[in-house]
């Protein structure tokens, strides 16, 4: 087996060890990075920054710790601007096991703006049956939630009082790793005019687009480097930025091997010919 | 003939009461909709038990008879008990299992985030070695997809900026009555990338799409006439 053959075929086991080692260097040496915002970040912030005081934001939480080190920077980010700019947020989420990662952020970051549970912000915590529920919130709230996660009446919390179906909601924030960004835009967006942001893993961004370019979300922030976007736009770069040189490398590194790949394959095959 | 028909029948006159529901959100139609949502989201509920019925008999059932791997499926039936015990102990000392200061929460924390978690970031090191093997240019059509992921994947971190920027001041060297600082600002690489996602791709994801939405569409109408009976079989 000859160089260009060999390149061609590098044994699996030195690509994952090249990739661990690419990656795992921008962790520990952390070099700085500018981050360039996209168009669908800046909508989605510009959505959320738009917004007059004492609005309401509804996150769901439609993603599990799997989609975690993506995501959740995002849900921080999101839950810094909405408590900088004084807006009430209410937590619900989709995934049973995603909605302890929404309490975790939220006890993070609202003692960071001196926000109280009940006054401006709620946990309203999960129903079985999305759809069904992203329905009814069209009609009553309290159809489905008539507490909030600790069995708390709604109707205890001031600003939940007016908050009965989607005209109360001024922004809905999808952070999904699956099809139920999908169900919201359908469900809540098609149905009930509800304006959504949608925050997702960098691959099921490629899907969003569609929305987006329909004007049907106001702005997809999409996987870790739409994440460092939205933090580089609050300006508390967090775990998205710090990322984001590993990501750098990573694709880097795919990019090179691919072309020596290709290259390898390319003369093999021409040698086989001849 | 009863067994069979009665089910059919009950589909059909749910379904023709929810489109007509849908269609006239108004007493007593309206109501019915909402009735009807509420006893989706209770069955929904209920299938998690179904659920854990199902996986709990299957796993003591490979336990009890030494089947391969029985191990694990010991370790899975009292891992799930041990955090549904977690989950109720926490419930019933906190007011909710998701109390930060709860066992359920630790456990939480410090099990199931970082199993999960590298699950997932395992399957960027076979991502990465797939790419790396199928990517090859084969064809025109192979070729364009290698292309536009190698724009996508430079448009879409900030090394793709860098490089840009080292191109632009290239460009500045061979032809020097061009602005760099323009040029720079011209992010070739993210303005692709914007531009294959929002153009290429979404015509493509209308595509699947629509093709989805009528698959789903075709599928319930078999289901409510009658044609479609898969769901009948035990």
């Amino acid at each position: 087996m000859n160089f260009w053959e060999r390149i061609s075929a590098i044994d699996r086991r030195i690509l994952y060890l090249l990739l661990a080692l690419v990656v795992l260097l921008p962790l520990i040496v952390k070099p700085k990075i500018s981050v360039r915002v996209s168009e669908p970040v800046r909508n989605a912030f510009n959505a959320v920054e738009s917004l007059p005081e004492n609005s309401v934001v509804m996150i769901s939480i439609d993603f599990d710790p799997s989609s975690a080190p993506e995501v959740q920077p995002m849900l921080i980010a999101i839950l810094r601007h909405c408590f900088k700019r004084n807006l009430k947020v209410i937590l619900t989420g989709q995934l049973a096991l995603g909605l302890p990662i929404g309490e975790i952020a939220l006890n993070q970051v609202a003692p960071e703006y001196g926000k109280v549970y009940g006054k401006d912000y709620v946990n309203i915590g999960y129903r079985p049956g999305f759809t069904a529920m992203m329905v009814g919130i069209g009609r009553e709230i309290r159809d489905f939630f008539k507490t909030d996660y600790r069995g708390v009446p709604l109707d205890s919390f001031e600003f939940m009082r007016r908050v009965h179906n989607y005209h109360d909601i001024d922004l809905l924030v999808s952070l999904a790793h699956g099809a139920v960004a999908d169900a919201w835009i359908m469900y809540a967006g098609a149905r009930f005019n509800q304006k959504i942001i949608v925050g997702c893993t960098g691959v099921n961004a490629p899907g969003m687009f569609q929305y987006y370019s329909a004007h049907q979300i106001e702005g997809i922030i999409g996987g870790l480097q739409g994440a460092s976007e939205y933090e580089a736009l609050v300006e508390r770069p967090g775990a998205a930025t710090l990322g984001m040189p590993a990501q750098s490398t990573a694709h880097a590194l795919l990019i090179i091997l691919l072309i020596l790949g290709n290259l390898g394959f390319i003369i093999a095959r021409r040698r086989g010919r001849k | 003939m009863l067994k069979r028909n009665i089910p059919l029948l009950i589909v059909l006159f749910t379904a023709l009461l929810l489109i007509v529901a849908f269609f006239i959100p108004h007493k007593p139609f309206g109501d019915l909709e909402s009735r009807f949502l509420n006893w989706y989201a209770i069955i929904s509920g209920f299938t998690f038990l179904l659920g854990l019925d199902s996986l709990t008999r299957h796993h003591l059932l490979k336990v009890i008879r030494k089947e391969k791997g029985w191990f694990y499926s010991l370790l899975l039936v009292l891992s799930l008990f041990a955090t549904l015990g977690l989950g109720l102990y926490s419930w019933v000392r906190f007011a909710s299992p998701f109390a930060l200061r709860a066992p359920f929460m630790w456990l939480y924390k410090y099990m199931i985030i970082p199993l999960q978690a590298t699950m997932f970031a395992t399957l960027a090191f076979f991502i990465f070695s797939a790419a790396y093997r199928a990517f090859r240019i084969r064809n025109l059509g192979a070729s364009l997809l290698l292309i536009a992921a190698c724009l996508v994947m430079l448009g879409n971190v900030p090394l793709g900026s860098s490089i840009w920027q080292g191109i632009s001041q290239f460009i500045h060297l061979i032809f020097p009555k061009t602005d760099p600082d323009a040029l720079k600002r011209v992010e070739l690489f993210a303005l692709i990338k914007d531009w294959l996602m929002a153009i290429p791709q979404a015509a493509a994801g209308r595509g699947i799409g629509i093709g989805l939405a009528l698959g789903g569409i075709a599928m319930s109408l078999r289901i409510i006439l009658g044609i479609e009976r898969t769901y009948l079989s035990s």
